[in-house]
C-alpha cells in the first residue's frame, strides 16, 4: 500500500469520526426547538448549530482529501509527491479542529473587536472558524493542490480526470480566501460570501466529488475510462454552465439589482439538469452490469449519491428557487429541508460510497455483503429523506402563517414557530435524527467489523 | 462520432465556463456598484440620521424603504466618518455574537431566531418601550440586547451575550442601516402588517 493511501486511512477515521460529532451536534440543536431551556446559558443554539455545520464542512472536506490520496497512486502509477508534509499536515489539521472546537464550546463568544474573530469565532456562517484556522485550512489545501499537481508533475503523466482535479482545486483554494474579511456593508459581505458558499458547494465540490466518484466508478464496476471521462466533462459542463450564473438564486433579496430575479431563477431551474444526468449515468452502468458487483454496499451508496443528488439538490432545490416562492420559503425550515438532502444526496453518500471500496481492498475481500450494512443504508437514509419531509411541513408552516399573512414581523414569526404543525414537524424532525444516528452507529460498527465477523465473506487476496 | 470523443465534451466545458465566468464578472461589476453604500440600493450610512419608513411601489408590485426627513439616532446627528464607525462597530458586534447563527439577515444564517432585515420597522418595538420603560424605539432596542434574558419574549429566550451600551447602539445603527436597503419587497407583506 502506498503512503499515500495510509494517510487517506487516516484521513477517512477523521472524516467518520466528525460525521459523529456533527450528527450528535445536530441533535442537541433539533432538540432547542422543543424544550428551548435545554442548555440554557451553558451552551446556546448558535453554537450548537456552529458545531453541526463546520464539521459537516470538515468531515466532506477530509472525506474528498482521503478519497484523493487513495486513488492519486492508482491512477499516476507512483507515490504521492510531498507525502511527508501531508502527512505531517493531517495532525496540525486534526489538533487545529479539536482546539477550534473547545474556543467554540467553552469561550463561545469574544468583543467585538479583531482580535475575537482572530482568535474565537468570525460569526459568518459555514466560515465561523477563527481567522488562525482559517489560515490553517487554506495552508493545507496548498499542500493538498501540491500534492496532486507534484505528483503528475513527477509522474510526467495525467488524465483526463486529475487535469480536471487540478484545475478544480485553484478556485476551490482561491474561494476559500472570501472566508477571512469582515466587510461591514452586509450586502456587499453577503454578496461575497455566497461566492464562497455557492461556488463551493454548487460548482467546485460538485466537479470534485464528480472526479472522485468517476475514479471509484471504474474501480466499482470496470466502467470504461472513455465513458467515465466524457460523462465528467459533460457533468461539469453543466454543472458549471448552470451553477455559476445559478449563483444568482442567492442575490434575490441581498440589496442586489433585480435583473438577478431573472437571471437567477433561470440558471438555477436548469440546475437540476446535470445532477440527472447523474442518475441517468448511474442507472444505465449499473443497469449494464445488471447490478452485479462484489461490492453491493458501495454500489448502492452510489446509487443513493446519484438519486439523492438528483432530488436534494436538483429537485428540493428547484421548489424554492424560482424568486416567486423563494420570496416566501428563503430563511425557512423549507431551506434547511433542501440543504440537508442536497448535503447528504450530493457528498455524504459518494463518500460512504468510496470507503467500501476502500475497506474492501485494504481487508483483501472478495466479496462485501451483509445484512449490517442493509440496516445501517436503511436507517441513515429513510432517517434523512423523513426528516426532510418533517423539516418540509415546518417549512410549508412559516411561509404561510408567518410570511403570506403574518406579514414576517417577530409576532408573526413567534406564532409560525407556536403552530401545531410546526411543533409536531419539529418533534418528528428529532425523533427521525435519533433514527439517523442510530444508522450512523451501526455504519461505523460495520466499518470497524467488515470482513472480521462471522464467515460472511470469503477473503481472498485482491489483486491491483 | 464527435459525441463519443471526450475531446468533444472536454471542448464544451472549456467554452461553457469561459462564457459564463465573463458574464459573472461582467454582472458583479455592475452589482457591487449598485450595493456599495450610497449606490442605487443600499443607502449611505447617514442614513441613520433619517426617518425611515416602508412604502408600496404598484409599478415594482412590491414594498420599498423611503428615507424621509430628519430623525437622528438617538438624537445625534453623526456625520459620515461618525456614521461609518459606528455601522463598523455593529458589524463586528454581530460577527462576534455569532448572531447569524441564531437569526437571518436578508433571509440568511439560522431559523433559530427572527429575521433581522426590517427588524427595526417592526411595530412590536412599540410595546417594547412599554416593557423596557423607553422612551424611543432605539433606546427600548438597546435596552433588549443589554439584557435579553430580563425581557424574555416568549419560550425561547436570547442568551445574554454581554453587550455593553455602545454595542447595542451600534447593532441598532446597523438594523436602522439595513432596514432602509432595497431587498426587491424581502420578506413579503412586512409593511401591509405594519398598516394594520
Amino acid at each position: 500500500m502506498y503512503r499515500s493511501q495510509t494517510l487517506a486511512l487516516k484521513y477517512f477515521t477523521a472524516a467518520i469520526t466528525l460525521f459523529g460529532i456533527m450528527t450528535l451536534a445536530g441533535l442537541v440543536s433539533s432538540y432547542y426547538y422543543i424544550n428551548p431551556d435545554f442548555l440554557f446559558g451553558i451552551l446556546p443554539f448558535n453554537i450548537a448549530k456552529i458545531l453541526h455545520i463546520n464539521t459537516l464542512v470538515l468531515w466532506l472536506l477530509m472525506g474528498f482529501m482521503g478519497s484523493i490520496y487513495w486513488f492519486l497512486p492508482g491512477e499516476l502509477g507512483r507515490e504521492t509527491a510531498g507525502i511527508r508534509v501531508a502527512e505531517i499536515l493531517f495532525y496540525v489539521f486534526c489538533a487545529a479542529v479539536a482546539v477550534v472546537a473547545l474556543v467554540f464550546i467553552f469561550v463561545q463568544y469574544g468583543g467585538s473587536n479583531e482580535a475575537a474573530l482572530w482568535f474565537i469565532n468570525q460569526g459568518r456562517k459555514y466560515v465561523e472558524p477563527p481567522r488562525w484556522a482559517a489560515l490553517g485550512i487554506v495552508v493545507i489545501m496548498v499542500v493538498f493542490a501540491y500534492n496532486v499537481i507534484g505528483t503528475a508533475i513527477a509522474a510526467r503523466k495525467t488524465t483526463g480526470i486529475i487535469t480536471v482535479l487540478m484545475i478544480d482545486l485553484i478556485p476551490l483554494i482561491l474561494l476559500y480566501l472570501i472566508a477571512f474579511p469582515a466587510i461591514s456593508n452586509m450586502s456587499a459581505d453577503l454578496f461575497w460570501w455566497w461566492w464562497l458558499v455557492h461556488l463551493w458547494v454548487e460548482a467546485t465540490w460538485e466537479v470534485l466529488i464528480g472526479c472522485i466518484m468517476a475514479l471509484a466508478l471504474m474501480q466499482l464496476l470496470g466502467t470504461s475510462r472513455r465513458i467515465v471521462e466524457a460523462w465528467l466533462y459533460i457533468e461539469v459542463a453543466l454543472v458549471l454552465g448552470t451553477g455559476i450564473l445559478g449563483l444568482g438564486h442567492h442575490y434575490f433579496w441581498i440589496g442586489t439589482p433585480n435583473y438577478w430575479l431573472t437571471i437567477g431563477g433561470f440558471f438555477s431551474a436548469l440546475e437540476p439538469l446535470p445532477l440527472l444526468g447523474m442518475v441517468v449515468h448511474a442507472v444505465y452502468d449499473a443497469g449494464a452490469h445488471h447490478m452485479k458487483t462484489t461490492n453491493r454496499p458501495a454500489l448502492y451508496w452510489m446509487m443513493a449519491e446519484a438519486f439523492g443528488n438528483f432530488i436534494g439538490a436538483g429537485v428540493w432545490g428547484f421548489m424554492i428557487t424560482l424568486p416567486q416562492i423563494n420570496l416566501y420559503a428563503h430563511g425557512t425550515q423549507w431551506t434547511v429541508s433542501h440543504g440537508h438532502f442536497a448535503f447528504w444526496g450530493a457528498y455524504a453518500c459518494g463518500i460512504i460510497s468510496v470507503l467500501y471500496l476502500v475497506l474492501q481492498r485494504t481487508r483483501n475481500l472478495a466479496v462485501v455483503d451483509s445484512q449490517l450494512w442493509k440496516w445501517s443504508f436503511a436507517a441513515l437514509n429513510l432517517g434523512l429523506v423523513l426528516m426532510t419531509g418533517a423539516l418540509l411541513v415546518a417549512g410549508f408552516v412559516q411561509a404561510f402563517v408567518e410570511r403570506a399573512i403574518g406579514g414576517s414581523t417577530l409576532n408573526a414569526f413567534i406564532t409560525a414557530q407556536e403552530n401545531p404543525w410546526f411543533v409536531e414537524a419539529m418533534v418528528t424532525r428529532f425523533l427521525l435524527g435519533i433514527i439517523f444516528a442510530a444508522g450512523y452507529v451501526v455504519l461505523v460498527w460495520d466499518f470497524l467489523t467488515l470482513g472480521r465477523r462471522a464467515p460472511v465473506f470469503v477473503a481472498t487476496s485482491v489483486a491491483e | 462520432m464527435y459525441f463519443d470523443d471526450p475531446g468533444f465534451w472536454r471542448a464544451g466545458a472549456i467554452s461553457t465556463i469561459a462564457v459564463m465566468s465573463i458574464v459573472l464578472i461582467m454582472l458583479t461589476i455592475d452589482s457591487l456598484a449598485a450595493i456599495t453604500p450610497g449606490g442605487s440600493n443600499v443607502p449611505p450610512y447617514t442614513v441613520v440620521n433619517r426617518h425611515v419608513y416602508y412604502k408600496f411601489v404598484a409599478e415594482r408590485g412590491i414594498d420599498v424603504p423611503v428615507i424621509g426627513g430628519p430623525e437622528p439616532l438617538f438624537g445625534k446627528p453623526l456625520d459620515d466618518a461618525a456614521a461609518t464607525a459606528l455601522i463598523n462597530q455593529g458589524k463586528m458586534v454581530i460577527q462576534s455574537r455569532a448572531c447569524i447563527d441564531c437569526h437571518t439577515f436578508f433571509g440568511n444564517g439560522a431559523y433559530y431566531a427572527p429575521d433581522l432585515t426590517k427588524a427595526w420597522l417592526d411595530p412590536d418595538w412599540e410595546g417594547w418601550q412599554a416593557v423596557t420603560g423607553a422612551d424611543t424605539r432605539e433606546g427600548a432596542m438597546v435596552k433588549f440586547l443589554m439584557d435579553p434574558e430580563q425581557y424574555r419574549t416568549w419560550t425561547r429566550t436570547m442568551p445574554n451575550l454581554g453587550i455593553t451600551e455602545p454595542e447595542a447602539q451600534a447593532v441598532v445603527a446597523y438594523l436602522k442601516w439595513m432596514a432602509a436597503v432595497d431587498t426587491n419587497g424581502f420578506p413579503p407583506n412586512f409593511n401591509r402588517t405594519e398598516k394594520k
